[in-house]
């Protein structure tokens, strides 16, 4: 077990070494979502009612936009065939991984998407809700675009087909995360489509893992 | 199971399928040809939908043999995973793209036949946009196992992947059923009334097994020719 923490303080060292990494993600979901109003036009109405789709749908893609070099340096460098051989499952290994990941950027996001919010005029509550489903919803983001990264190290045109692997899963998580806070907007209750995604995310949780771990062991050999 | 694990052997499977092959696609072009003049011709039209109730003779079985297809996928992929036969990668790799076409073949009907039924090509209905998204793991699929210079790594790549995919499915499904019903009510997908009249029906059935039997021909052709290709890679390496 210390052996996966420390893999998960190395990694979270490795980013607070080079903080402009985590910082391009974020002001790629800053600039995406800014994007929007400008493309859509500038009606309050309008931009309330779809920012949560919105402000999920720039989530997902920052999240997986730092996704490549998940794996990718651990897998160039050999330090991925240490942790193939290394005397603690590979599952918790990639689980440490995955976390990290989430730590610097599905919490980030969560923390960020709120201020965005308000810039689209969504209500306090559904600002508060944002934030919930986006701490909820990113883990299953940062292990199902964990998968897609270990199925693509190696590849060739990794990069896209990262995306095109990884968008079609995340789909139940995009559901539930925008319909939240839609709910919310429109009066009722959101705790369902919240509970929906905490499910999402503990089956990930679950199941995702072992996966991830397979795909790393046939990268390894 | 365990008397199809002689055919795991390609040397096997090709003398097998070599044998098998020829009547099989006679079988096919015979099936096929009766069941589309039963379709197209000697079925009466619908009391409500015309002529146009004839695209339902490829758009359903394309869409249940799609679906089975991404099943027979995770299968394969299963058994490329656990037992390491050689033969299932090469039959997974020649799948998927004949999935991905019946997958493709059923959006394009069934958007043609939403034309003149719901009056518009293409709506978010709940089961339109989760086939669209099997289509996209299919093509996820294909991609993928041929990312790689190295052919064995992408097809293990993409068999974890379609077993993934395949318990992803169900889930994408309920999530999508409950997208649509938050946005729009279920009105539009009714098919003409209740039940399906067997002078229709009879024929869908007869389709659904032609339609059957082209991807199974499709499927033994194609890995066929995968086997001969991969053949062909490993005598390149040696020389």
């Amino acid at each position: 077990m210390s052996g996966v923490g420390a893999l998960f303080l190395r990694d979270l060292r490795l980013v607070w070494r080079r903080p402009g990494d985590v910082a391009v993600v974020l002001a790629f979901f800053v600039v995406a979502t800014v994007l929007f109003p400008l493309g859509i036009g500038p009606e309050t109405n309008l931009l309330a009612r779809i920012a949560a789709g919105i402000l999920w749908c720039a989530a997902l893609f920052a999240s997986l936009l730092s996704l490549d070099h998940l794996f990718a340096a651990d897998y160039e460098d050999g330090s991925l065939d240490l942790l193939l051989l290394a005397p603690w499952p590979l599952e918790l290994a990639a689980l440490a991984k995955c976390a990290a990941h989430w730590a610097v950027t599905g919490l980030p996001l969560a923390i960020l998407a709120p201020l965005l919010g308000v810039a689209f005029g969504l209500d306090d509550r559904s600002l508060l809700v944002l934030a919930l489903t986006l701490l909820v919803g990113t883990p299953a983001l940062s292990l199902i675009g964990g998968l897609a990264a270990a199925l693509t190290l190696g590849a060739r045109r990794g990069g896209a087909l990262l995306a095109l692997l990884a968008l079609p899963l995340c789909v139940p998580t995009l559901i539930f995360g925008a319909s939240a806070i839609e709910a919310s907007a429109t009066g009722e209750g959101f705790m369902v489509h919240l509970a929906i995604l905490g499910a999402l995310a503990l089956v990930s949780l679950a199941t995702l893992p072992w996966a991830i771990a397979a795909a790393l062991r046939q990268a390894g050999e | 199971m365990a008397d199809l694990h002689f055919l795991a052997n390609p040397a096997r499977f090709r003398r097998f399928s070599r044998r098998v092959l020829p009547a099989l696609s006679i079988v096919t072009a015979v099936a096929l040809a009766v069941g589309l003049y039963w379709a197209l011709v000697v079925a009466p039209p619908d009391y409500q939908q015309g002529d146009t109730v004839r695209i339902m003779f490829l758009h359903v079985p394309t869409a249940s043999l799609a679906m089975g297809g991404y099943l027979l996928l995770a299968a394969l992929g299963a058994s490329l995973l656990v037992w390491r036969h050689p033969l299932a990668a090469l039959m997974a790799r020649a799948t998927a793209p004949v999935g991905a076409t019946y997958a493709a073949v059923c959006l394009v009907t069934g958007s043609l036949w939403g034309r003149p039924m719901w009056g518009t090509y293409w709506v978010w209905d709940a089961r339109l946009t989760s086939f669209l998204l099997l289509f996209f793991l299919y093509l996820g699929h294909i991609a993928l196992s041929r990312a790689y210079d190295d052919s064995e790594r992408g097809d293990r790549a993409a068999a974890i992947l379609a077993i993934v995919g395949a318990i992803n499915v169900p889930i994408i499904k309920f999530s999508v059923d409950w997208w649509n019903t938050l946005h729009q009510p279920a009105s539009i997908m009714r098919m003409g009334g209740p039940s399906i009249d067997p002078s229709l029906l009879w024929p869908l059935f007869w389709m659904m097994g032609a339609l059957a039997l082209l991807f199974a021909t499709l499927v033994l052709l194609r890995t066929e020719t995968e086997i001969d290709r991969r053949r062909l890679e490993i005598a390149e390496n040696q020389d």
